[in-house]
């Protein structure tokens, strides 16, 4: 069944259409949200600003446009989907030539009231157009090779545009939510074992090689890659900024050292404790029980999309229901493992708690085609 | 598009099981996350908690009150005074340039210091303040302190720094501290934390080396809560430390005072020494220096000047040098003969000028010979053919051992900088050190002070001490320790003959009161505190063959560094002996001319505890002493004036 097949008298219409939302996923979000907030307010010294009142501001702006992407159809976001990947490859390609210069790395686009950065916004259209892809795609196409190499076309083009900004962080997220759109999309699995077995193998040739005539790479390369494996080589360096969020996130205990407490983030000990690093201060404020807290809010999102997706008999809306999710989950997987010491600092932050416009502007985008799609779900008459 | 319904059911059958394959993948991974959280927040909770503590929490040391120093009569010799420091904080201050341009029209900026604190503020986080003029006068801190409004980021510190009010008088004795060098830190295998306090001083040499430990007190702490760079965010707590000990030492700074100044420009040194205790009452060096100097960090020119200046200021001679005691040396080769049982008294020998031992002649100071000597006369007319036959028969082991019993050839437990152990010499440390077989003129140059044997100042007047007393006495140059008298064994018999000492002490006192006695001259009046001494007059090298051809003959006609040192040794009152003393006028000539006086003078002031009458001199030179001791008292009260303006 697709969209055109519809019994259009059964799908709301109007503001009726609110009725339909998914609720549950509105909620979560807005909780998750919160504690951004709380946890903003808290880094700040207990104060709104300079983080937790431009973030709530822009999260209001953020529901806005939620609801707003949430009452358009459906099917208008997938014919948008070329036009949206376009849009934000030239974007990328904009910041690449016009962009301002950020951290040590170009990554954003001033608009005035906000920092806009591309490579955010083709997250979310790398997966509307990969669903789309799908959806056009004849099933029995799925695998054959030649409709293989467009998506990883589709995937490659904003990733490698990405890696030149350098911004490995969201390469990795873009190549990894494309493979894994892919993969469920249906794409035979023999094409996933042969990339993982055909990286790992060079990966390990490239580790075998290091010390031998044919070695593959420079010495200070391999040194570089030593200190972005295990910052614990570079104490004082690269390895100082991890320490100290592991010493945060450790001496939370299991209930914290209390809402505006903790002296890692109090006494700026921790890095980034804004942004990438917030998760510790949480952590450290509300320990083990705080941060799972978290975690579960982040499940039960997942688990709602999830839901939600297999729920959805149209193709796209299930393909970009899930892609969104994943993405999401992209977001705060590495974000954690990173500031868990578990994965090297790559520079992502942590979905809708992180001080950022952009990531969070266009993740309720994300989730406004999400609830679109859930809104607008064909219903058997 | 258009999909048959067997289709959509197919996409959503790979969907939903892909969906959920993914999803479960997305369970286990954020598991694993859930998991990493409770072993780190759990199982090792406290030991990240132990490392935030340690991240949060400084310790800061504070700098103990160093033990002061004071006289036998608890006169001031080392303390500590306020010094008072500016500090420029760059936060705070905003336009730096503009507030130091200001300070600088408050306070007399030194160019040097001023560069080093612009160079220090780059180099340091803006909220540190660094020290822009160091040691400021009162009147300079009030002025900055009124003007407080305008100098934004200005702030005075306070801090205690050491002072020596006595100027150059104690210099070679207290000493005096310093900043801690690498140095410092090396001679500690676990350098106690207070010493990395910055501007923290510790003793460099003399009694404050010495002392240190006891001086330095203990540091008390404070702990503060920092952020991660280093900013003092509150005080946690805090525990005072403990002030050092204070030290009492054995000197009297009334005679020291005037021993330095009787001592004048000379390179001369004197020890005097309280018979009781074998407390040092005076332990003077010549010419001094003053110990603020290095305390404050000497420039360059004054250390060059101190360095190279040939009267060797920086020595401290009492201790450190030691020389050829000469005719001191008599009593020792007197005492060892009688002791070995080879000589009475009234034994005489012949002195014809000269004694011929092994084919080589050796002269007396006198060409033309003494004639008969017995002991006295020997010893009072200081003839050396007598302790060349004395050697002769007594042997150097035996001249050895009794200079090692009356105190030579050790170094003395005073806690002053390189105490030299002087040298006794036998055959052993002959063939050890030299390579070379005793000769038997070797003994003959021993036996009466010259050739290998050498002698402090205060190995001299421990001599005289000894000789004075029949007993061990050693010196003693700490009195109390925070006003626990340091334990005073009475001093051990020496296990000689009294009969001996009797004698060597009755020529002694011939020495200075006999008609013939070389330092008759310098002899004291006043009756019951007559004194009994020892001239002597060290080589530094003979006049040479050439020179004596040229017409040098004596002393006057050589260059001021190849003249004898003048030593002198005495004690007094004879009959009751309470005080030894030891002159040694480097380069000064003959021992009763240049040593004796000063040791006479030195010895009166000591008995008397001020300027003496003039009824204790002979009458011939109680004009000549009139003058010498108003002369010195002005010079004292000028020293003290001068001494007390600018602290």
């Amino acid at each position: 069944m697709t969209y055109l097949e519809y019994n259009v008298k059964t799908v709301p219409t109007g503001w009726r259409k609110i009725l339909y939302m998914n609720w549950p996923l509105v909620l979560l979000l807005t909780a998750v949200a919160g504690i951004g907030f709380l946890m903003l307010y808290s880094v700040a010294g207990g104060s709104f600003s300079p983080w937790a009142e431009p973030q709530m501001k822009r999260f209001g702006l953020g529901m806005v446009l939620m609801l707003t992407v949430a009452m358009v159809p459906i099917y208008f976001w997938r014919n948008m989907a070329l036009l949206a990947y376009i849009g934000s490859l030239g974007l990328l390609l904009m910041v690449e030539f016009f962009g301002a210069v950020g951290m040590g790395a170009q990554r954003w686009i001033d608009l005035g009231f906000m920092r806009l950065q591309p490579s955010e916004l083709m997250k979310v259209a790398m997966v509307m157009l990969l669903a789309a892809y799908y959806d056009r795609l004849p099933l029995s196409r799925t695998s054959r090779p030649l409709w293989v190499i467009v998506p990883i076309l589709i995937i490659l083009l904003p990733t490698g545009l990405v890696l030149t900004q350098p911004d490995l962080g969201t390469a990795i997220l873009l190549m990894t939510a494309g493979g894994l759109m892919m993969f469920l999309a249906g794409v035979h699995w023999l094409y996933f074992a042969t990339v993982i077995g055909a990286a790992a193998g060079g990966i390990w040739a490239v580790f075998q090689s290091r010390g031998t005539e044919w070695q593959l790479l420079k010495d200070y390369q391999f040194r570089r890659i030593d200190t972005f494996l295990d910052p614990s080589t570079d104490p004082l360096g690269a390895g100082y900024h991890i320490t100290q969020a592991k010493i945060a996130m450790g001496s939370g205990g299991w209930t914290g050292r209390g809402f505006m407490q903790g002296t890692q983030s109090r006494l700026n000990f921790l890095p980034e404790k804004h942004t990438d690093f917030i998760f510790n201060t949480l952590a450290e404020e509300f320990g083990f029980v705080g941060g799972v807290s978290l975690l579960a809010l982040y499940v039960l999102i997942l688990l709602f999309c999830i839901a939600a997706a297999v729920q959805n008999r149209d193709r796209f809306s299930s393909l970009l229901i899930l892609g969104v999710g994943l993405t999401f989950f992209l977001f705060f997987a590495v974000n954690m493992s990173m500031v868990m010491g578990l994965a090297p600092v790559v520079g992502v932050p942590l979905p809708m708690v992180s001080y950022g416009g952009s990531a969070m502007l266009v993740l309720m985008l994300a989730f406004g085609m999400v609830q679109s799609a859930h809104i607008h779900r064909p219903r058997q008459a | 598009m258009r999909r048959t319904p067997r289709e959509t059911q197919e996409s959503a059958r790979r969907i939903t099981r892909r969906g959920l394959i993914l999803g479960g993948g997305q369970l286990v991974f954020a598991s694993v996350l859930a998991l990493r959280m409770r072993h780190m927040q759990v199982d090792q909770a406290d030991e990240f908690r132990l490392l935030a503590e340690e991240n949060r929490i400084n310790i800061r040391l504070i700098p103990p009150a160093r033990g002061r120093i004071f006289d036998r009569e608890g006169r001031i010799i080392a303390e500590n005074e306020q010094t008072y420091r500016i500090t420029l904080t760059r936060e705070d201050a905003g336009d730096v340039a503009t507030v130091i341009r200001r300070l600088g029209q408050l306070v007399e900026l030194d160019e040097d210091d001023l560069n080093r604190a612009l160079v220090e503020m780059e180099r340091t986080p803006p909220f540190f303040p660094v020290t822009v003029a160091d040691r400021v006068k009162w009147e300079d801190i009030s002025r900055v302190a009124v003007n407080a409004p305008a100098l934004p980021g200005v702030t005075t510190e306070v801090g205690l720094s050491r002072f020596y009010p006595n100027r150059a008088l104690y210099a070679h004795v207290a000493g005096y501290v310093g900043p801690v060098s690498e140095r410092d830190l090396g001679r500690y295998e676990d350098p106690p934390p207070v010493l990395r306090i910055p501007r923290f001083q510790i003793g460099k040499v003399g009694v404050e080396s010495k002392y240190e430990e006891k001086l330095r007190g203990s540091a008390g702490a404070k702990r503060v809560e920092v952020n991660a760079v280093g900013r003092v965010m509150r005080e946690l707590d805090r525990r005072e430390g403990v002030a050092g000990a204070d030290l009492q030492l054995t000197v009297d700074t009334a005679l020291q005072d005037y021993v330095q100044a009787r001592l004048g420009p000379e390179s001369a040194s004197v020890v005097v020494m309280d018979l009781e205790h074998g407390d040092l009452l005076a332990i003077a060096s010549s010419p001094s220096y003053d110990p603020n100097k290095f305390v404050r960090g000497i420039s360059v020119k004054d250390y060059g000047e101190l360095r190279d200046n040939d009267h060797r200021p920086l020595a401290s001679k009492t201790v450190q040098d030691a020389y050829p005691p000469g005719s001191t040396f008599k009593m020792v080769t007197a005492l060892a003969a009688m002791d070995a049982g080879l000589m009475t008294p009234d034994d005489t020998v012949w002195c014809p000028g000269h004694l011929e031992v092994g084919g080589r002649k050796f002269h007396c100071w006198k060409r033309v010979g003494h004639g008969h000597m017995n002991l006295e006369q020997s010893l009072r007319e200081s003839c050396d053919v007598y302790y060349y036959e004395l050697a002769l028969k007594v042997g150097i082991e035996r001249i050895a051992a009794m200079a090692r019993k009356l105190g030579m050839g050790e170094a003395h437990d005073i806690p002053m900088s390189a105490v030299t152990s002087g040298l006794v010499p036998d055959k052993a440390w002959k063939l050890r050190e030299r390579g070379a077989d005793w000769v038997i003129g070797d003994s003959v140059n021993a036996a009466i002070g010259q050739g290998f044997v050498l002698a402090s100042p205060l190995q001299l007047a421990v001599l005289s001490a000894r000789i004075a007393t029949g007993r061990a006495i050693t010196p003693r140059l700490v009195k109390s320790i925070d006003g626990v008298e340091t334990p005073r064994p009475p001093a051990a018999d020496l296990g000689l003959n009294p009969n001996h000492l009797l004698q060597v002490r009755r020529a002694m006192y011939a020495v200075s009161n006999h008609r013939h006695g070389t330092a008759y001259r310098s002899r004291i009046v006043a009756e019951g505190l007559r004194m009994a001494g020892k001239t002597g007059t060290s080589q530094v090298r003979n006049i040479t063959a050439a020179e004596r051809a040229r017409g040098v003959t004596s002393n006057d006609d050589l260059p001021w560094d190849r003249r004898d040192h003048a030593l002198f040794v005495n004690f007094a009152p004879y009959e009751n002996p309470r005080i030894a003393v030891s002159v040694v006028v480097e380069h000064g000539g003959g021992g009763s001319t240049a040593a004796a006086p000063i040791a006479r003078d030195v010895s009166l002031q000591a008995l008397y505890g001020e300027d003496p009458p003039l009824e204790a001199y002979p009458t011939a030179d109680r004009r000549r002493i009139k003058a010498l001791q108003e002369r010195l008292a002005r010079e004292r009260a000028l020293r003290h004036a001068g001494g007390s303006d600018s602290a």
